[in-house]
Formats: C-alpha cells, structure tokens, sequence
C-alpha cells in the first residue's frame, strides 16, 4: 500500500497551485492514497512491449497555417474579463 | 416528454415562453442554473418573420453550463467562473443557431465535469427526475432532468466517462457519446482532451440523431476533429450483438441485470443474434481510467489562475493569488483530481502510474478491436446501480468512481455509445442500457435503438 504523508499532499498542492486550509489537507490525504491503492491492481497486467496509447482515433499532425486567427474576437473583449487591466495589458500583483 | 417535431412549423416565441416557463415551475430539481431569456426570445421573434430559418427553427434547448453561449453566464457549475460572461460560442451552439434552434438557457453539472452525480456542482445538486430524494446522476444531470421534465426536447451535454450516459439512465432519456471527435470541442470548458466528447440527451433515437447530424463535422478550431462521417440511417438488417459478461456480475443491481436481460430477449424476438463476450479488461479501465484522466486534468485546469478571467482572490504576490484563487474557485473533487494527476504525473511516479496506465489502455483497445471483428454492437448496462440516494456516495470518492466502471472503457477507446431507457427498476427508478459499437458507427447505434423503440 503507497503511503501518502501530510508533507506529500503540501507538496502535491505546491504542484498543483493550490493553497489549501489547514482543514483540507487531513481528508484529502486519506482520499489521495485510497486512491493511488486502487491504482495498484494494473500491477496484475503485464505490459512489456505494448505501446501507450495517447490519441485514439489516429490522428498526426494536424497542420494549420502560421497565420494570426483572431476567430473573431476583439482585444478589448478579452481584456474586459480580467479582473484587473490598465492600458491594454492584464494588471497582476507583484511577482516577488 | 415531446419530440423535436413538436416544435417545428408552430409559433417560435411560444416555444420558448412555454420552455422557459416549464423552466421556472421546475426550479425546486435545480436542473437549470440560468436562463438567457432575452436573447432567446429576440431570435424566436427573428424565426416568427423568417429572417433566421432551418431544419431546427424555433426549437428550445438548453446546453450544460460548460458550452460557451452568448446572452448569459457559462459557469462550469463552480465559483471561480460564477460571473464569467464568453466572448464567443462554442461551435455546437453555433451550428445549431444556424440552423434556427433557440439556446433559453444552461444547465447544473459537477463543477468544471468532475463527477457523477451534479453534487459536485457549487450551486447544489440537481434532483432526480423521477425521484427527488435521489441524484440526477453526472456530470450533465441538469441535461437529463430537463429533458425528462419536458422542460426542451433536447439537451447538450459533454461526456469524458459517462456523463451523459449515466444521467440519461437515471432519468429515463436517450444520451449519446459519439465518436472521439465527431463534435468540435472549441469553445468547451476542456476536462480530459484525450476523451472529451460532445453529445446530445433527448427523448428518442430519431431526435438525436438529427441534432448529431447538425452538430458533427471537421472544425478548424478544434484540430481532433474528424471529417463528417454522420449520416442518420435506418437499420439495414439484423446484426451481431455481444454482451459483456464482466458487466452482468453479481456485483450490478438485480434490477439492472435484469432490465438488461429482458432488453436482450427483445433484440433476439427483432431476429438479433445475441452471445456473450468477454472483455477482461473491463475491470482495469476504472484504475486506467482514473490515472489518465486526472493527469489530463491537472493540466488542463492549469489555465485557472485568477488572472485573465474568473474571480481573483485577493493577497499581495502572484503565486498567492494563483493558490488562493484556486482554492477558493475549485470543489473539493476539482482539488482531488488535480493533485491526482500532479502525482501520476510527477518523476518518479510517471512510469509507474501515467505510462503503465496508457500501455493497458492498448490492452483494451485491442480487447475492443478483436470483439468488434465479430460483433457490431456490444451490450451492458449503464451503471451498476439505478440513481441513488443524494449524499449517499459522498463520503467515498472511489465508491462514487465505481459508478463510471461500465462506461469508462467505451470512453478510454473513443468508441459511440448510446444510453437507451430500457425499464424501472422495483421502485420505479429509470434504467437504462448502454450499447456501444466501434469507431464512426455511431448513426447504427441510433437506428438500432430506433428500432427498439415502442417493444419496451
């Protein structure tokens, strides 16, 4: 059985971006490693030389000019959804 | 519950008055999240003077708040995106609207689609159709309910491993997951891009077959689709069914086993040939598919930070803002599929975890490949289980995974399935069967269930 500590699951959350409360983190480390043991039955499966399968319907490359496409929206529709904007550019607080 | 036929040739503005106010009668399920009345009405206005015609022309739906539409807010059922108003629409809705159909409104799912029972969503849960105390199933359960309370003829829905299949058997609706990339998918709030799909959830086969033909076809704007190989047909001749004896264990409802059993001996009367099959891997595709999907997961909800749209929590750096705009945007499942997938996919663990799984997914494709070489549908239920009670399932995420086993390997393979209201459990609880067929078969899974339609 994988152990999943409190220290793995702040990790995890750094990972992840995501600030948890304290509260949270107890719950969420028993889900996570309930979880990853249930993960353990493909042990049963022997996968030597098989290939992964990432896309299923055979697509490759699937090529589209290197040309701008707007699809149709302005600018200043996209800057209207941010919270936060000043002359034309997406406002964020200080990085460090 | 009426048909999409209703709707056509008669007063548009009364269509969509009368939906919206079968809507509104109907707010105690919590099915729809919101309603765009305004625009809804201009273009049935625009429809009754003919300056928007087309197969569908003035017919209501409504589409799960995970498509983009103009006129309102496209939520994802969850808190980071509660006032989030698109600049554009997803290609579904607009071919839809080309053809005159009328979107009044969006709705209930798990938020951002994690789940399978709408009690995810961060607007509460959505009730059962049939039965109140009982879920709607999910992630599209407030497009089933309102499909089964004639609220519209027909809803959108997205399904990555079940979502509009196990709501449909919940609710007693037809649901549709078609082909990997029969549906663009631009202007969708992306899950897991290796299994996303668009549907539909309807009354019958025959309507959605029409809203498939509509809505499938090649998309620039969404480069896994492929070319529009959905013609609706009519059944020509008998066929070939397997039933997947896995998913007929002493682990599934009695009731749903039999429902199941008694829509086979129905096939059979209809002059199908019925055997059972074996998919092995059956068992393996829930841990397949919980490996593959929160990493796709992880990745794909990067993009909520705070910053370009979406509510931003307040705090003094930037990383701050991504964490606590995370945190307080996301459900407690978003949380736990995102560090799901962080974890399978981070070093050291990717092999074991993230590759084993996409080599055993190739065991069941193969497992698929070589069943369909002799069969052209295979059978099995929906979910092991009618719709259950809400809260029932809540304290036990995997229990609430095992919901998914039967649909999940259709999903992992990019195969059509269909959901198809076969009978009720004792308690009068709907319950629905699952056929699935292989790659661009989808327009025969409708005409079978056409054709089985009215021998229930």
């Amino acid at each position: 059985m994988t152990q999943i500590s409190k220290s793995d699951v702040q990790h995890l959350a750094q990972l992840s971006n995501l600030q948890l409360s304290e509260d949270e983190i107890g719950p969420l480390q028993a889900d996570l490693e309930n979880i990853v043991g249930y993960f353990q039955q493909l042990d049963e499966l022997d996968t030597a030389g098989i290939e992964p399968t990432y896309q299923v319907t055979a697509l490759e490359n699937v090529w589209r000019k290197d040309a701008v496409d707007t699809y149709g929206i302005d600018k200043s529709a996209l800057l209207e959804l941010a919270p936060s904007s000043e002359a034309e550019q997406i406002k964020v607080p200080k990085v460090l | 519950m009426s048909r999409i036929s209703d709707f056509i040739g008669v007063s548009a503005r009364m269509n969509v008055e009368q939906a919206i106010a079968k809507a509104r009668a109907s707010e105690s399920f919590n099915a729809v999240l919101s309603l765009t009345e305004a625009r809804a009405l201009e273009r049935a206005d625009l429809v009754d003077r003919g300056e928007i015609t087309g197969s569908l022309a003035g017919v209501p739906f409504i589409a799960k708040d995970n498509f983009l539409t103009l006129g309102g807010t496209t939520t994802a059922a969850s808190k980071l995106l509660e006032n989030f108003e698109a600049p554009l629409q997803a290609t579904a809705i607009e071919k839809l609207e080309a053809e005159g159909a009328i979107c009044i409104g969006k709705a209930n799912l798990d938020a951002f689609a994690h789940g399978g029972s709408t009690e995810n969503s961060a607007y509460g849960p959505t009730k059962n159709a049939v039965d109140t105390e009982r879920v709607a199933g999910g992630s599209s359960g407030g497009s089933a309910a309102v499909v089964a309370l004639d609220i519209v003829p027909f809803a959108l829905g997205t399904d990555t491993g079940g979502s509009i299949r196990q709501p449909a058997s919940f609710n007693g609706v037809v649901g549709i997951k078609p082909t990997y990339g029969t549906v663009s998918r631009y202007g969708v709030v992306a899950m897991a891009s290796s299994t996303d799909t668009i549907g539909v959830l309807t009354s019958n086969a025959h309507d959605a077959a029409l809203v498939m033909d509509i809505m499938s076809g090649q998309d620039a704007k969404d480069m896994t689709t492929l070319d529009d190989f959905f013609t609706p047909a009519a059944l020509d001749g008998v066929k070939k069914i397997g039933v997947i004896k896995e998913a007929m264990t002493d682990d599934v409802d009695a009731d749903v086993r039999a429902t199941t059993q008694a829509y086979i001996e129905k096939l059979r009367s209809a002059g199908h040939t019925v055997e059972e099959v074996s998919l092995s891997m059956l068992k393996y595709a829930l841990a397949i598919y919980y490996i593959v999907v929160p990493a796709e997961i992880s990745s794909n909800l990067g993009r909520y930070d705070g910053i370009r749209y979406g509510k931003r929590a307040e705090a003094s750096t930037l990383t701050e803002v991504y964490g606590a705009s995370r945190d307080q945007g996301f459900m407690t499942e978003n949380k736990r599929r995102i560090m799901i997938g962080s974890y399978v996919l981070s070093s050291g663990y990717f092999d074991a975890y993230y590759l084993k799984a996409q080599k055993a997914r190739t065991l069941l494709i193969n497992e698929f490949n070589a069943l369909f070489a002799s069969y052209d549908v295979l059978i099995a239920p929906v979910a092991p289980t009618p719709a259950f009670k809400i809260g029932a399932n809540a304290a036990d995420p995997i229990k609430m995974y095992l919901e998914d086993i039967m649909t999940v390997p259709a999903s992992l393979a990019g195969l059509p399935a269909i959901s198809v209201p076969a009978g009720v459990s004792h308690d009068g609880l709907p319950i629905g069967v699952q056929l699935i067929a292989q790659q661009r078969d989808d327009a025969l899974l409708l005409a079978l269930a056409e054709s089985m339609e009215g021998n229930n």
